[in-house]
């Protein structure tokens, strides 16, 4: 229905499988071309995230920092003094995980613009269990005074957040996943930092999605509509600062709402949501995300569904909150 | 900056500079003293001597850089920078009240001057290591980071980690000076959590180490200039000083590194204060530097 550019078929069995975080490779990539003082800086995880092209094209611009995440953030801190955009990169569970002090400190009261990268977030990590699978980090960077958080929905917006980062003057976090997920989004797809989107057009229901969940936001939105629902799904790839203006108004006209993301709620999307409209709009509600426990091994199909996270819960989450309007 | 100043002078301008310390936390009521005590000879030699900085333009392009690792001594910095021409003298009575450009600990967007922000420690060498390798990116051979750092503070791995660094990268343009004075908040540094072989452990990290006296500024600016000459590695310079230098009964006294009203309360805040003062006032003279 909208402007949006999406691509044309949401359910189409070869739709295209990406991670996101190649994505935001190729527009590290690209920053470090179009400015000199890009530079990037990883503790141990080049390749996993997506560092390497980077790392290949400008070895004088890239600082291997070995297994010391505090030292990651802290070195980007110095770097940022100096007039350069640091990407510092690890996992989520490492970085914000293990360094939030420094990161509080050194990046944020200090506001230097340096660009966190946090890789391999939410339980679609998959077999490596809760140790590595990082649900806290929106509401760890979310608490943070002139901190930016953003979860890109696929890798062509992954790519396009990166180079707005590379130009944005605050500190920023960018949360990826290691996942291949569909891609949704074309290169005209709108991108700005600080913009929700309207992915779909809707009267009945708002789905308001981050990350990649944002495509599980889009199936339920169609199951919903063979049901005779018209919800509207709103994209938020930035969660701090949050598009209060295009969410409420969403809201408003619907009067339903239901939040989908993989992290804690708590803290989470479906904590700013639910704050933003217990002043602004009061709204019958219903939150999708892990609540107040962590993720174990299996498959990334399997975790998503185990955890209550697919398209068909946020299906029935709009059709309960639908039963409170 | 110009030097324009003899030892000898620069001995009484680091005596002036503890008159202030004293006089600064006693408006304030609260900041640790023995630290900024102990340290006012390093940062005599570094911002009158040293460092290539320009008060009058904080931001100049080519002046060496200071990060203040152990930011709760920031007294000793706020002073030193008054004496030095970056603010009036009249704003340290400010220190640590609302509104002051003079945090209780330092800011680095609230007062122009200040490299970073700090306070929680052992985050200071980590962002020297990140200004060094900017610096190299763009061939700026002629600058300098400097680093304070204090000797507890080495407790924390963040520290280590840049060590490591700077060693892996040799970043010759880093000139730490470790502020070992022996005490840290709970007691003597060896008995909290043992540093020693302080030296032995730097050099094994792959840094070049100098030892010095702290108190003796003479000692502090030829071991700065050793450091600039070495090209090899990053240098560590280990400050012996003595923690509340030059009042009598906080020197060498853990108690006094925390906050000046902890020990004395109440009105014996000016006493303490006035028989500091007294002692810095009848001290010209006595901390000199030994080289002959």
């Amino acid at each position: 229905m909208s402007n949006m550019h999406l691509i044309d078929d949401i359910l189409a069995d070869d739709i295209k499988m990406e991670a996101n975080r190649a994505g935001f490779g190729r527009g590290l990539v690209a920053a470090g071309k179009l400015d000199k003082n890009v530079v990037a800086a990883c503790a141990d995880l080049t390749d996993s995230t997506k560092m390497n092209g980077f790392a290949e094209t400008f070895p004088d611009r890239f600082i291997e920092i070995g297994i010391g995440e505090q030292n990651l953030v802290t070195v980007g801190s110095g770097l940022a003094a100096m007039g350069k955009i640091p990407f510092v990169a690890s996992y989520a569970a490492f970085s914000p995980g293990r360094n939030w002090e420094q990161i509080r400190t050194t990046i944020c009261l200090n506001d230097q613009p340096v660009k966190i990268v946090g890789a391999h977030a939410g339980v679609s990590v998959g077999p490596d269990g809760a140790t590595h699978q990082m649900l806290e980090d929106i509401a760890l960077m979310r608490a943070l005074p002139n901190m930016v958080v953003m979860a890109p929905c696929d890798s062509v917006e992954a790519e396009k957040m990166t180079l707005a980062m590379a130009k944005d003057k605050r500190p920023n976090y960018i949360r990826l996943a290691r996942e291949n997920t569909p891609v949704i989004t074309t290169d005209q797809t709108p991108f700005q930092i600080g913009k929700a989107y309207v992915f779909r057009g809707g009267t009945d229901v708002t789905i308001i999605s981050t990350g990649t969940m944002t495509y599980q936001a889009m199936v339920a939105a169609e199951k919903l509509a063979k049901d005779g629902i018209n919800a509207e799904v709103v994209h938020v790839p930035t969660i701090k600062p949050l598009d209060a203006v295009t969410i409420v108004e969403s809201v408003r006209k619907t009067g339903a709402v239901v939040t989908a993301e993989e992290a804690q709620i708590a803290g989470g999307l479906g904590g700013t949501v639910a704050e933003l409209l217990a002043e602004e709009c009061p709204t019958p509600m219903k939150r999708i995300g892990m609540r107040d426990h962590f993720g174990e091994s299996g498959k990334p199909d399997e975790l998503i569904k185990h955890f209550g996270l697919d398209s068909l819960h946020i299906a029935m989450a709009a059709h309960a909150v639908l039963d409170k309007k | 900056m110009h030097k324009t100043l003899t030892i000898d002078e620069l001995e009484l301008k680091a005596n002036d500079i503890r008159q202030d310390i004293i006089r600064m936390l006693e408006h304030a009521g609260s900041g640790h003293v023995a630290g900024p005590l102990g340290q006012a000879d390093i940062f005599t030699a570094l911002y009158f001597d040293v460092m290539k900085h320009d008060p009058h333009n904080p931001d100049w392009e080519e002046r060496d850089i200071l990060v203040q690792s152990n930011g709760h001594t920031v007294p000793v910095r706020y002073v030193t920078m008054a004496h030095a021409g970056y603010f009036d003298r009249k704003e340290l009575m400010t220190l640590r009240q609302l509104g002051s450009r003079l945090q209780g600990h330092p800011e680095r967007t609230k007062l122009p001057g200040l490299e970073t922000t700090s306070g929680p420690l052992g985050e200071g060498l980590s962002q020297a290591c990140g200004m060094a390798l900017a610096m190299r990116m763009d061939q700026q051979h002629h600058r300098w980071v400097y680093v304070t750092t204090g000797d507890g503070e080495l407790n924390e791995g963040n520290n280590w980690e840049a060590i490591m660094l700077a060693a892996k990268y040799k970043l010759n343009n880093i000139i730490t000076i470790v502020d070992r004075n022996n005490i840290q908040i709970d007691g003597p540094t060896e008995s909290v959590m043992p540093l020693e072989d302080l030296r032995a452990k730097w050099e094994a990290f792959g840094w070049h180490v100098i030892e010095i006296d702290g108190n003796n500024i003479e000692a502090v600016i030829d071991a700065c200039a050793m450091a600039r000459a070495i090209v090899e590695k990053p240098v560590c310079i280990i400050a012996h000083t003595i923690p509340g230098k030059g009042v009598d009964f906080m020197e060498n006294n853990f108690h006094w590194h925390g906050y000046f009203v902890q020990t004395p309360e109440g009105p014996e805040v000016k006493k303490v204060a006035k028989e500091a003062l007294h002692e810095l006032r009848t001290l010209q003279g006595k901390i000199r530097s030994e080289h002959e």
